[in-house]
């Protein structure tokens, strides 16, 4: 739903006005539609490249994933993609730069830079987007995929890999009409678990996610066979802080993605948890996350009512703002328990009694104001960016057990809370991003299920922001 | 019935030099050009009032009166007129299959002999009456009282007069045919300058031929045309890169230059089986060995119209254990440069080969010094109908000059609208 300044700047008066003013023009973002019908991966023309080069070693992987997905692609005269395309039966065609025409436009560019070992070689970037960044449609995807520098053989071709985060973020500045810019680092050994990353950045579910930087590795276990219709098929989430907001949105979009979905919220929420889980056909659980027991209840719960949990998102969460100086001790410590500290009491329990399955995936919410700070959010901002402690800590150690573990960083998302702030704090916030808008509470959900998908294996210890390439904390 | 096939030989063909429409051909019907290239043919081999097995040829653009077009010709020539004759039309493939449709009775022992040819005017061009007039023409013809003729007649309006052209579009898609390639050439990649190199060695080619007096046997002048009208022996890639592209919009790469212009003129070529050849005493220019057609579904599953031919050769080939590279001729239309360097990159391409062609290998590269070595269409112009028998004459003469002790081969590809491709193989006479 689009805020009122992105209504009228979208009416005919409004754009002319607005474009001679130079007021920013929030454009349209295309969201993911379930259907019926499923609609493709991605609607549009995919342009796929390749820096030729000795390390280059994504064209596989990248046209089976596109085969499959039904992508209509398009290549340039590349010998080794071709042959790479006509082997995952991809019927790819052909775009020469050199004989296009003004109609050829794309949906998604996708790079294959892991070719690229220096400096130098760092202009077949350059080669590949300079006939092609213009002809990116409305709500367009840029993706590269590279080498992380730390995978690198030797300092020039992890200097030169390292660089292509300043391509992509700037690239994501540039694009305009709501199209987004990421950077998929895909370690050695790990081209087998791109799949379920290159799909949801693709598509319409990461509309709000943009100048990204993401690490892909060998995963605990190898990606199986995925349902895409239905990824989550058979599996039991919990999430907490679910009664409404994004909360909600992440338990409805989880569902659809057919877990059975545990949401939990404190007592006084019951009525609108229990109206939540009903229409997406979920179970629910009043407690207070802080309560000394919460843990042993959860995980007591879970192991009567499932024999286990797949999916724990830790959602919950709350301000208490005031500057340092007049900020309470209880303000400090209520943000700092619900945010930060009831998280690792759950984990440790469940984690204790085995509760969490193999393939199992843990997501917390983080922040912006964890990753930039914010004034008037020093404990807020504090416990958030304990949050992304959490996941690196935990990271390397769940890897043993198969469990993946990563949050998600929303930046300004339309909720309650956002609607509540003064008017020109609000508009700065929504404003202030390479999409001149707000993000909304599906965009967090489904950046989520992505990460929560039995596909995403390989994605481990990441911090995914969700917030426009926003300004903030860039 | 014969049970086993004969080898067809190629004895020799010719054709009128070709004329642009509207050039020294324009008062030219097509049966005046086939019946002159018929007699040019039969004088040159001596076969004045014989019976032969029989001729086969057609036109593209044909006036309805014109049904027994080749019939005629054959009447109004120099042959017994006990020769029987039928037309043949499969748009610009008609040539080559009517080539086709003789070699493979002869092959069977139905004939001994037979020619086959083809011929088109884009100058006297049918036009047809106005649909809606035809229609109260025709309600008029079925009228049967004074009261329902004036009826009828009263539904006669002036803008009934505006007559109906013949057009060079694809009646599914509304699209001329330059229109469709531009689409082939925008989804190649086939860039403006590669169009006209190959527009230039077209025009180089033949006008080397013509020089060397090498095309004195394949031509015979008529109303005062010695030379393809159309050929430009000082054409350059400098003087083309000048036009301004006519398909494609503003940014094409398609340009007059590097597209065949409509054309006037008639082919025809003489084949029989050896021991005909043999009792004629006329010696065996080449071996008409193998054809394969093929149709393209341009209008749903979005396959160039004219890519057909990418489809047929490695049929060909594969029925005749052949690779693409051991041809020592290409003889593939150039109807426009860009379907030449489309079906060119096509069969290089491991996505097109394996996911249209369903091979496991890409057909690959060709030599391209083996290709249109003696001209080809976008040098001598395209009288639609007349080009499979310019291209059989042109490779057989080119194939009775390579050494007897390796037999050469070269093959032939030709593109046409509605999505048609007719392709040959051909060998030397051992």
């Amino acid at each position: 739903m689009p805020d009122l300044y992105q209504q009228l700047v979208n009416t005919p008066i409004g754009k002319i006005v607005s474009k001679q003013v130079g007021l920013p023009q929030p454009p349209q973002l295309q969201r993911w539609n379930p259907g019926p019908p499923t609609p493709p991966v991605i609607d549009g023309p995919v342009l796929l490249g390749a820096a030729a080069g000795d390390g280059s070693r994504l064209a596989k992987p990248l046209t089976k994933i596109l085969a499959a997905a039904n992508a209509d692609v398009s290549t340039p005269m590349d010998e080794d993609l071709r042959a790479a395309a006509a082997q995952a039966k991809l019927d790819a065609g052909i775009f020469n730069p050199d004989a296009a025409t003004d109609d050829q436009r794309f949906k998604a560019l996708v790079f294959d830079a892991t070719g690229i070992g220096s400096s130098e070689e760092l202009e077949r970037a350059w080669a590949f987007f300079h006939p092609s960044i213009r002809r990116v449609l409305p709500s367009g995807r840029v993706i590269v995929l590279g080498t992380p520098p730390e995978d690198c053989a030797g300092p020039p071709a992890a200097i030169a890999q390292r660089a292509l985060e300043g391509l992509v973020r700037a690239i994501g500045k540039e694009v305009k009409k709501g199209a987004t810019s990421q950077l998929l680092y895909v370690r050695p050994k790990a081209e087998n678990q791109l799949d379920s990353t290159l799909r949801f950045f693709l598509s319409p579910k990461s509309a709000f996610v943009s100048g990204q930087v993401v690490r892909i590795g060998p995963g605990a276990a190898p990606a199986g066979k995925v349902d895409w219709d239905s990824p989550l098929n058979g599996k039991v989430a919990l999430v907490t802080g679910a009664a409404r907001g994004i909360g909600a949105a992440i338990a409805e979009v989880l569902a659809r993605d057919g877990a059975h979905v545990v949401g939990l919220d404190v007592a006084p929420m019951t009525d609108e948890l229990a109206a939540v889980m009903a229409r997406i056909g979920g179970s629910f659980l009043a407690a207070d996350i802080t309560d000394d027991d919460a843990p042993a209840v959860i995980t007591g719960h879970l192991l009567d009512e499932h024999g286990g949990v797949d999916v724990v998102v830790h959602n919950a969460g709350i301000t208490r703002d005031k500057t340092l100086g007049r900020m309470s001790q209880d303000q400090w410590s209520t943000v700092i328990a619900i945010n930060l500290t009831a998280p690792q009491r759950i984990d440790r329990e469940l984690f204790k009694r085995d509760v969490v399955r193999r393939n199992g995936r843990i997501v917390s919410v983080s922040s912006i104001s964890g990753i930039a700070g914010n004034a008037g959010q020093t404990n807020y901002s504090t416990s958030k960016a304990g949050v992304i402690g959490f996941v690196q800590a935990w990271a390397p150690e769940l890897a043993k057990r198969g469990v993946t573990i990563n949050a998600v960083a929303p930046g300004f998302i339309e909720t309650k809370m956002t609607a509540a702030m003064p008017i020109a704090i609000r508009e700065a916030g929504r404003r202030m991003n390479s999409v001149s808008q707000g993000g909304l509470p599906i965009d967090v959900a489904e950046t989520i299920a992505w990460l929560a998908n039995p596909g995403s294996a390989g994605v481990t210890g990441n911090i995914v922001r969700v917030c426009g390439q926003s300004l903030i904390g860039a | 019935m014969n049970a086993t096939a004969r080898r067809v030989a190629v004895l020799g063909g010719t054709r009128i030099p070709f004329a642009r429409q509207n050039g020294p051909y324009a008062k030219a019907s097509n049966q005046d050009m086939l019946t002159a290239t018929l007699d040019s043919l039969v004088t040159r081999f001596g076969l004045e009032g014989e019976v032969l097995g029989e001729v086969a040829a057609g036109a593209v653009l044909k006036h309805s009166r014109d049904f027994n077009l080749t019939r005629e010709s054959v009447l109004g020539s120099l042959l017994a007129p006990e020769t029987p004759a039928y037309d043949v039309q499969q748009a610009c493939g008609t040539g080559l299959e009517a080539t086709i449709l003789v070699a493979n009775k002869i092959a069977l022992g139905q004939i001994d002999c037979g020619i086959a040819g083809g011929v088109d005017t884009t100058s006297d061009a049918p036009i047809a009456v106005n649909e809606d007039l035809r229609e109260v023409l025709l309600a008029l013809n079925r009228a049967t009282s004074t009261t329902d003729r004036l009826k009828t007649l009263a539904r006669l309006r002036p803008q009934q007069i505006v007559p109906e052209i013949p057009r060079n579009s694809e009646p599914r898609t509304g699209l001329s045919m330059g229109e469709h390639t531009a689409i082939m050439a925008r989804d190649w990649g086939i860039g403006r300058e590669e169009q006209d190199e190959l527009a230039v060695a077209s025009h180089h080619h033949l006008a080397a031929a013509y020089d060397t007096g090498w095309m004195d046997d394949l031509v015979t002048p008529f109303l005062g045309l010695e030379r393809d009208q159309n050929l430009r022996p000082d054409s350059s890639v400098e003087k083309l890169a000048k036009l301004k592209p006519v398909f494609g919009g503003p940014e094409g790469t398609m340009t007059a230059g590097n597209s065949t212009p409509l054309s006037d003129g008639a082919s025809m070529v003489l084949l029989a089986s050896e021991e005909w050849a043999k009792a004629h005493d006329i010696p065996v220019q080449a071996y008409f060995t193998d054809a394969q057609t093929a149709g393209v579904d341009y209008v749903h599953k979005r396959e160039g119209l004219l890519m057909a031919p990418a489809y047929a050769v490695p049929i060909l080939l594969a029925r005749n254990q052949a690779t693409l590279q051991d041809f020592d001729f290409y003889e593939i239309h150039e109807a426009f440069a860009a379907q030449v360097l489309c079906t060119l990159k096509a069969w290089e391409d491991p996505v097109f080969c394996s996911e249209r062609l369903d091979l496991d290998t890409p057909l690959g590269a060709l030599d391209r010094d083996r290709l249109n070595v003696h001209g080809g269409s976008l040098g001598a112009g395209h009288p639609f109908g007349a080009t499979g028998g310019r291209i059989v004459a042109s490779l057989a003469k080119a194939l009775s000059e390579t050494d007897p002790a390796r037999p050469a081969r070269g093959l032939i590809s030709i593109c046409a609208a509605g999505g048609l491709g007719v392709t040959a193989i051909m060998e030397a006479a051992a």
